[in-house]
């Protein structure tokens, strides 16, 4: 078991400039009582989020993720989440057996 | 406020983050096995789940890892990667409310993408409690560092996660939460937005841009939409 010094040094380096991105939004807009344009700003802001997280590897990656995706999205309109876990994952596996 | 047990805020949290685990953990293994191919030890690629934690910047750290060891390079883009927590960090300002500081902070430190998009979930029908913010985040913390000792340990035999379809895991589960949200807020334009702006970032632009910039575009949508209504007539001018 090693423990390089400048692995160590870059480690560390990587691990405050995460922390770092991880409570500055929420101490600075923690000062702030968002109202009005600002408020659906912050409302718009976890489904844009989230959206952009996934929407180029569902979109782009081939045929079988892009019906996965779809399948996914009919599931979770009406079923839990679970549910659409199950049916995206299980769907993705089948479908790249036949589109490769 | 409705009265709810620890136990069930416990088993609510559980069965919220378990899909995420059977996500997360391949991906550990992975990163562990191509840490370990790059020449870190096991020690070295734990120590670096357990106090980064955020998947997608240690596979790029390790991506560009070389000896001499470019530090600066590696922080740098570790920043750059994960400039999204900032906005993340500042959708959870109105739901932390329930909790105590310290309990706040300690889940701001820890969020990730899952357990940042569980927690909205959770809060957007029954609120966030201390019990559940805790059940929630302590698996999905343990299993991370834990999983790369397996993969730093085992190395090479850790099979490709697309095998199973572990590698969708996590996009079925983001697209099931965005369809959530659609249901409840009918945000089509700030979910099309933010579509078509990742799509055309990460066309044009290297690394992981696409996530800030789609993210910054769709919350500028539903600003721009805005328009004052009587609820908000206290604060439009």
């Amino acid at each position: 078991m090693s423990l390089d010094p400048i692995t160590l040094v870059a480690n560390l380096g990587m691990a405050l400039v995460t922390w770092l991105t991880r409570i500055t939004g929420y101490t600075v807009m923690r000062r702030f009582n968002p109202g009005g344009r600002l408020r659906a700003a912050m409302e718009a802001l976890p489904p844009a989020i989230l959206t952009a997280i996934i929407a180029p590897y569902a979109l782009t990656t081939g045929p079988a993720e892009v019906i996965a995706s779809a399948l996914t999205i009919l599931t979770a309109l009406r079923f839990p989440v679970l549910a659409a876990i199950v049916v995206g994952t299980g769907s993705v596996v089948v479908l790249r057996m036949f589109l490769g | 406020m409705t009265q709810k047990s620890p136990s069930a805020d416990i088993r609510a949290a559980l069965t919220d983050i378990s899909p995420m685990i059977a996500g997360a953990i391949p991906f550990a293994m992975v990163f562990g096995s191509i840490a370990a191919q790059k020449g870190l030890s096991p020690l070295e690629a734990v120590l670096m789940s357990a106090t980064v934690y955020a998947g997608a910047a240690q596979f790029i750290a390790v991506d560009i890892w070389s000896n001499p060891v470019p530090v600066l390079t590696i922080v740098l883009t570790t920043l750059l990667v994960n400039l999204r927590h900032v906005l993340m960090g500042a959708a959870l300002v109105p739901h932390l409310e329930p909790l105590r500081p310290w309990q706040r902070y300690y889940f701001v430190s820890i969020h990730t993408d899952e357990s940042w998009a569980v927690a909205l979930k959770r809060a957007q029908t029954k609120g966030l409690s201390p019990t559940y913010i805790m059940a929630m985040t302590l698996p999905f913390y343990v299993q991370w560092p834990l999983a790369t000792l397996v993969g730093a340990v085992i190395g090479n035999q850790v099979g490709d996660p697309a095998r199973f379809g572990f590698d969708f895991v996590f996009t079925a589960v983001f697209i099931a939460l965005v369809t959530g949200f659609w249901k409840a807020q009918r945000q089509t334009a700030v979910i099309a937005v933010s579509v078509i702006a990742a799509l055309i970032t990460r066309e044009f632009i290297p690394g992981v841009w696409y996530i800030f910039i789609g993210g910054v575009a769709g919350t500028v949508t539903g600003a721009l939409l805005w328009k004052p209504s009587v609820d908000d007539a206290g604060e439009a001018t």
